[in-house]
């Protein structure tokens, strides 16, 4: 069974994080529910020591072959545990004496445990429970304020997430059918004597549910709604941290389980294509700035799974993977820390003449636009030039040239929000700037230094981003 | 510290200090701080330029491991074919913070700015790795951007955005590019003076032309050459007049060194294949550049047009270059030493009209040439500097002008005699619509716009606008009588690179 326990430490640590926070937020004051927070932030904080002290150990399975311990889950925790910390350092302020403030901790710290369970797995099961934890919390956070918007974009968000999980549990039927396993190791084998079509077939239905879960084309419906209903903190983590576990799963599932005579490259090489197109162009005459980002996210994603069209055809898409993942978290949340301390300011033309009374949180909106965009040397720049490469290398060069007209052509929606907080004057009809608090800005200063510090030092990071991906 | 990083870097941490000095102390402190900055490093680089050995080699080179794992390395140096251009950028930063010290729209963003901008510029021409490289043009972009945005005029949004989305084009199909050269290098690197030596696409002509393709639209894109110059002349009208200096005078020599450094030595065999299409562009930006030019009545848009013909001579050079079969490796070495000493002459010339139309805004807010008349009667140091730039770029022996054009003709005329001939009618008309716009302008009847809120009497330079303007007109003449403390240390560089080509 190989059950070692001291290897899930990080796991195990958000698991008993998120029930004693859940018992601890039953029984204290409302005023002090905020500790709560600081246990979570501990739990994420041990599960971030663990993963560092187990970081180049030799690759391994664990728990009958179920759960991988390679560089993937590693970088997963790291980044997953990272993005939640930032998160719930966001929503200390932004969330003030709200009366459930404990659950929306625990629904964070749980939704980040069903992540790297889903980058983990390497069991059909294991990656539907996964999705499961990934999923349900995430559903009762888009709500989390009771408000209409928070409302419909919960039920939205529920609605096609049940009906994708119902997909994907769909795909491990005809997968466990065909392969006569669940287990990774055994259906490396046993799909590829099993018959072309219905492994195509399972294959499809097993990457909708994961393809809902990054928020790609044609399973991203629910994302500007929930980006623009829910609480900024919660828009914050559900276009951040879900996206690294299902797009590590989508890798691992493709490059080390789908037998080659499925034809996947090109299928992600369509949805990629699809995903980074219909983002942008969604984007481009938005008003709303959570709306903008969320069709970001969108266009974001696309560029990401260039790296996992070649998953098997470069050794560049690994690195190029995790690295732009981990550049777009932390630069992403650094935009909506700065949306979080303007709790009021929710259109573009809010965010006027910012440069002249917050001139710091305008550099840090700058910084992360630009970074988003792929200026250098922040660390999406690194990671665009890496999804490129690999995109040449592996043969899609296509994809590199639409990636390179879309990333130009989504400068320009980054330029309409920039444009207007940096060089108009204030004034006119708009809410004024409102401030929610001086750690909502620490957070975003912290993000946005991680955004350009991870540009500059990515020589540090990459090495340590290659290794086997275990089936 | 290397003295080269140093020269780099200064302006940006004098950039970061300043951030911290509160606006309120006035804009007097950060200009005259930028000025220091930009003095100290034009010391820093005649002092380098003395201790300069010009062998053809990389002088001042360090090289820091950055990010070993992908190829990619802190790597600068310089040779012949840098320093003039550094040189050249460290003198207009410093002519640009000079005629800066007035009353400005918020100061210090504008002066971070141009310290940053500084800092992107040099290091663009130190740097050998083409992801160091790729990194400061990328920012360069980015600054120019919101210099044209922020302090520009008229329709200045626009056009800087116009600027940005063309030339961001640019940067991400050279990107292309470059990544194409690392993935044919084994081991990959992005490395130009490994590149250079292993040559990694010798032999694979397909691969080696697209990588070309990709690497020539870029540059081709920040020069401009024909057709893809459309955005420069809205780029420079609506620009304020130190942004204009910088944009002429560094920017676009980002392009033809890009040829020269990269294009050229890294894809030595996919460059002799395709030069007749160097040429041709050439050729026709400089008769384009130089016709559009002729139907201006905006000064500045005009001046705009002859940097698209001036920036067509230095493509034509590198293009005959290219052409091996005919022409000795003397003659294309004079054509690229012209080239050289044409981004030199172009940028120190170009600088100084673009300073003169800023006076002629500031004084009456209006570029049109049909409304000013006999100005040299009320401004006679105006006219004169205004003439002697005027010659210089129309190529005047004596002038800077000339020792480049001169050089270039020369060179190419072997290789390519057809195009360079037609490419000698360009001089003509450069030289007809100078002198006309001169004509008009300064000499006959004294007449003025009528700008509301502007005094009656037309004032001459002030000490701050002559101190800017003056040292750049002679450098021109200095390079014009005595061109050989330029041209030796352009011309071994050159001869390496030519040597490179026929490999």
């Amino acid at each position: 069974m190989n059950a070692k326990l001291t290897a899930l430490v990080p796991e195990l640590a958000l698991a008993a994080g998120a029930v004693l926070g859940l018992l601890a937020g039953s029984w204290l004051p409302r005023a002090k529910q905020w500790s709560v927070g600081v246990l979570t932030a501990l739990a994420c904080v041990v599960g971030l020591v663990a993963t560092a002290s187990s970081w180049g150990g030799v690759p391994e399975t664990v728990f009958g072959g179920s759960y991988a311990l390679d560089v993937t889950t590693h970088t997963s925790r790291l980044l997953v545990l990272s993005g939640t910390v930032l998160v719930i350092w966001l929503a200390g302020e932004s969330l003030g004496n709200h009366p459930r403030k404990a659950e929306f901790y625990v629904l964070s710290l749980l939704a980040a445990l069903g992540t790297i369970v889903l980058a983990g797995a390497t069991d059909l099961l294991l990656l539907a429970a996964g999705y499961l934890l990934a999923s349900i919390p995430l559903y009762a956070l888009a709500g989390f304020s009771k408000d209409a918007p928070g409302t419909e974009a919960s039920l939205k968000y529920y609605l096609l997430g049940a009906l994708l999980g119902v997909t994907m549990l769909t795909g491990v039927t005809l997968l466990y059918g065909v392969g006569r396993t669940t287990r990774y190791v055994v259906l490396v084998r046993t799909l590829s004597e099993a018959p072309h079509s219905i492994v195509a077939a399972g294959t499809v239905l097993l990457l909708a549910g994961l393809l809902f879960k990054i928020g790609a084309v044609p399973t991203h419906f629910w994302v500007p709604d929930v980006t623009e209903g829910a609480a900024a903190p919660v828009a914050a983590f559900v276009t951040t941290v879900p996206k690294v576990g299902g797009l590590v799963a989508v890798y691992r599932l493709v490059s080390e389980v789908v037998p080659p005579t499925v034809n996947w490259p090109s299928l992600i090489a369509v949805l990629a294509s699809a995903s980074m197109t219909l983002g942008n162009l969604a984007a481009f005459f938005q008003e709303s700035v959570r709306r903008l980002l969320a069709y970001s996210t969108i266009s974001q994603v696309g560029y990401i799974m260039l790296a996992v069209t070649v998953a098997t055809r470069s050794e560049l898409a690994l690195p190029a993977l995790l690295f732009y993942t981990g550049g777009y978290v932390v630069t992403n949340i650094a935009a909506f820390a700065v949306i979080s301390e303007f709790p009021g300011a929710t259109r573009i033309a809010d965010y006027r003449g910012m440069a002249r009374s917050h001139p710091a949180l305008a550099g840090v909106l700058v910084l992360s636009l630009l970074g988003l965009v792929g200026t250098p040397p922040t660390a999406v720049f690194l990671g665009k030039l890496e999804v490129f490469s690999a995109a040449v290398d592996g043969g899609y060069t296509w994809l590199a040239v639409l990636a390179v007209v879309n990333t130009v052509i989504s400068l320009f929606y980054y330029l309409r929000w920039m444009v207007p907080a940096l060089l108009a004057v204030p004034g006119g009809e708009h809410v004024p700037l409102v401030r929610a608090g001086r750690w909502t800005a620490a957070c975003a200063y912290t993000a946005a230094c991680g955004s350009l510090g991870l540009g500059l030092g990515g020589g540090l990071v990459l090495p340590g981003l290659t290794g086997t991906v275990l089936p | 510290m290397n003295v080269l990083s140093l020269i780099v870097f200064l302006p940006l941490v004098a950039a970061a200090a300043l951030a911290f000095v509160p606006a309120r102390l006035g804009d007097r402190v950060f200009t005259w701080s930028w000025g220091a900055a930009a003095a100290a490093d034009l010391v820093l680089v005649v002092a380098m330029w003395i201790g300069f050995d010009a062998d053809g080699g990389i002088s001042y080179e360090q090289r820091l491991r950055w990010m070993p794992s992908v190829g990619i390395d802190y790597h600068v140096g310089i040779d012949g074919l840098a320093l003039p251009l550094v040189a050249v950028t460290a003198v207009l930063f410093l002519a640009c913070a000079i005629y800066s010290q007035r009353r400005l729209r918020s100061a210090k963003p504008f002066v971070l700015l141009f310290l940053c901008l500084q800092t992107v510029s040099l290091g663009l021409f130190t740097a050998l790795d083409l992801i160091l490289f790729f990194v400061y043009f990328d920012l360069s972009i980015v600054g120019m951007y919101f210099v044209i945005a922020a302090w520009g005029h008229g329709n200045a949004r626009k056009s800087a955005l116009k600027f940005f989305l063309y030339t961001f084009v640019g940067s991400l199909v050279l990107l292309l590019g470059f990544i194409g050269l690392y993935l044919a290098a084994e081991p990959h690197t992005f490395d130009i003076v490994e590149l250079a030596r292993a040559n990694p696409l010798a032999g694979r002509e397909t691969y080696g032309a697209v990588v070309l393709l990709a690497i020539g639209l870029g540059f081709a894109i920040k020069t401009p050459t024909v057709p893809f110059h459309t955005w420069l002349p809205p780029a420079h009208t609506d620009a304020p007049a130190t942004g204009s200096v910088i944009l002429a005078g560094v920017l676009l020599k980002m392009g033809t060194y890009g040829f020269v450094r990269i294009a050229m030595p890294l894809l030595p065999q996919s460059w002799r294949e395709y030069a007749w299409i160097v040429v041709i562009v050439g050729v026709v930006s400089v008769l384009y550049g130089a016709l559009v030019a002729l139907a201006q009545e905006d000064f500045k848009r005009m001046i705009a047009y002859t940097s698209v013909n001036h920036m067509g001579y230095v493509v034509l050079a590198v293009g005959a270059a290219g052409l091996i079969a005919e022409g000795d490796e003397q003659a294309r070495s004079l054509a690229v030493t012209g080239a050289v000493t044409q981004m030199v002459s172009h940028g120190l010339l170009t600088g100084a009209l673009f300073l003169i139309a800023g006076v002629l805004f500031d004084r009456r807010a209006s570029y049109d040439m049909g409304s000013y008349s006999g100005l040299a009667g009320r401004a006679p140091v105006l006219a004169g500097a205004t003439a002697l730039a005027a010659f210089g770029s129309l190529g005047l022996p004596g002038l800077s002008g000339f020792v480049a054009e001169f050089q270039i003709f020369t060179g190419s005329l072997a290789s390519a005699s057809v195009p360079t001939a037609l490419a000698l009618l360009g001089i003509l008309i450069t030289a007809g619509l100078l002198l006309r716009a001169f004509h008009r302008m300064f000499l006959g009847a004294e007449r003025l716009p009528d700008t509301p809120g502007s005094t009656r009497r037309f004032e001459d330079l002030r000490s701050r606008e002559l101190f800017s303007v003056l040292p750049l007109l002679v450098l021109a003449v200095v390079i014009g009588l005595l061109p050989r403390f330029l041209l030796d240390v352009v011309e071994p560089s050159v001869t390496s690179v030519i040597g490179v080509i026929g490999r």
